[in-house]
């Protein structure tokens, strides 16, 4: 078995939002390749060129190629610069997406601290699908801590191309107990849509009005990830059609796709989900590889977010394969309670924490 | 009352073609559902929306059960002279809604 990842590091998004906050140091997101050598694993640092389908083979940018029987590919996501006029790669200096943890978390981050007190920082939220449904929300909730503790006089505008958004209600009402005023959600039917942005000024045009920002995060809409066109697994939607039992690409047998990159029904797009889809595909995998028939799966997601530091909230789903699509299963998962004790919010902020130390631990080892 | 936004360019030039927007908050209930007790709910919508520049009718749409909640319109004019620009929505209840925007035309 061969691990092909271009990166050698990997930067974890959950809890990316802490760290733009200030609340936690990037080094804390970091996360090596080497326990996972050995093991019959070899970990390849390169990327991934081309994808043969009819010889099953790939190519990497030494020009090697690695022939295979089976290919797993977690895409993840690109941002689609093509998406907001305006909004091109070159902007995300001046209106960083931090989308992607690294190094624009970190340019966000210092931003927010360069900011004067009584500073306006404006957000944007894209439409479904996009990677991490509640992160924006804890995203703001996250800077309004910041603001709060550090420049209070501030505000956050969010603009958002929907009408609702996960979490919604908790969000809400911990918004209005922690952060009153604060925040300010702009919602679809309220104009929240944005058609251009000027980088230069870090202005925001929505369909009905501007605003002018003096901290700007754009969260653009967003695709599978490049891989996903060089191996041919991407649709016209830009995501990953797959079969809900083994993974495997609608496009092109042979190849399985895991994560924010593929269409999964109710399923959303978040390290806990696209860790549940591996380790059913693994399954899978070798079920098909020693010619036996798949076995229906069961898989969980929850999500934590984090509206402060002591302030966890979270949703929890199971999904099962119906109609072509992993969908919920009825009567199973849940959200945190609306009414609950700040005991119970700040056990569940270390749920939080919990699962972050555990997925890192059972990934990388 | 309900919230109503329009977006019309505060200046144009003369026979510049202008993209105006309209949009209200509005449930736009089709009167085809049940609500959670078994009984239908009513029927609620817009019916007819009119835009008006300097008094004279330049837009109208009639509205059905099949269009979404929250209408969102856009349309073009060409700017002609300075002055306002009127927009009316009206439900199936005959209430009304209104909202206006100045365009100065150079």
């Amino acid at each position: 078995m061969t691990l092909v990842e271009a990166n050698s590091t990997y930067v974890a998004c959950p809890f990316s939002n802490a760290v733009i906050a200030g609340l936690r140091e990037l080094d804390q997101q970091k996360f090596g390749y080497d326990r996972l050598r050995g093991n019959g694993i070899d970990v390849v640092h390169r990327k991934v060129t081309a994808v043969d389908t009819k010889s099953r083979s790939v190519r990497l940018d030494d020009g090697k190629q690695l022939a295979y029987d089976r290919l797993v590919v977690a895409p993840g996501i690109d941002l689609r610069f093509d998406a907001i006029p305006g909004y091109t790669e070159a902007s995300a200096e001046a209106m960083p997406h931090a989308w992607k943890a690294g190094e624009q978390t970190l340019l966000l981050r210092r931003q927010l601290e360069a900011m004067n007190d009584g500073g306006v920082v404006v957000m944007s939220a894209p439409a479904n699908p996009f990677r991490c449904p509640p992160g924006p929300y804890e995203r703001a909730s996250l800077i309004a801590h910041y603001l709060k503790t550090h420049k209070p006089r501030s505000k956050l505008i969010l603009l958002d191309a929907k009408d609702a958004f996960s979490k919604q209600k908790l969000f809400e009402a911990a918004w209005k107990e922690l952060y009153p005023g604060m925040i300010e959600w702009v919602s679809l039917s309220f104009g929240g849509q944005v058609t251009r942005v000027e980088p230069a000024t870090r202005t925001f045009i929505t369909e009905f009005g501007t605003h002018k920002a003096d901290v700007a995060n754009v969260i653009p809409p967003q695709r599978a990830a490049a891989v996903a066109a060089i191996a041919g697994v991407a649709d016209q939607t830009g995501w990953c059609p797959v079969d809900p039992v083994t993974f495997e690409s609608r496009l092109q047998p042979g190849i399985h796709v895991l994560g924010d990159a593929i269409i999964a029904g109710g399923m959303p797009k978040s390290a806990f989900a696209a860790n549940s889809q591996a380790r059913v595909c693994a399954a899978a995998v070798v079920d098909l590889l020693r010619e036996r028939t798949p076995a229906s799966p069961k898989l969980i997601n929850t999500c934590y977010s984090l509206v402060a530091p002591d302030y966890g909230i979270s949703i929890a789903g199971v999904y099962q394969p119906a109609n072509g699509l992993l969908t919920d299963v009825p009567g199973a998962g849940g959200v945190s309670p609306m009414e609950a004790p700040k005991s119970f919010r700040a056990q569940e902020a270390t749920y939080a924490d919990a699962w972050f130390k555990t997925i890192t631990r059972g990934v990388f080892g | 009352m309900t919230r109503a936004l329009v977006n019309v360019p505060k200046t144009a030039k003369r026979g510049e073609v202008i993209e105006i927007r309209a949009m209200i908050q509005h449930v736009m209930e089709t009167g085809y559902r049940e609500g959670p007790n078994g009984v239908m709910i009513p029927r609620h919508i817009i019916k007819r929306f009119v835009c008006k520049y300097g008094g004279e009718e330049i837009f109208s749409a009639e509205l059905f059960p099949a269009i979404a909640a929250n209408p969102f319109l856009s349309f073009s004019a060409v700017a002609s002279e300075s002055g306002t620009i009127t927009f009316e929505w009206t439900d199936d209840k005959g209430e009304t809604q209104t909202a206006s925007a100045d365009i100065t035309v150079t």
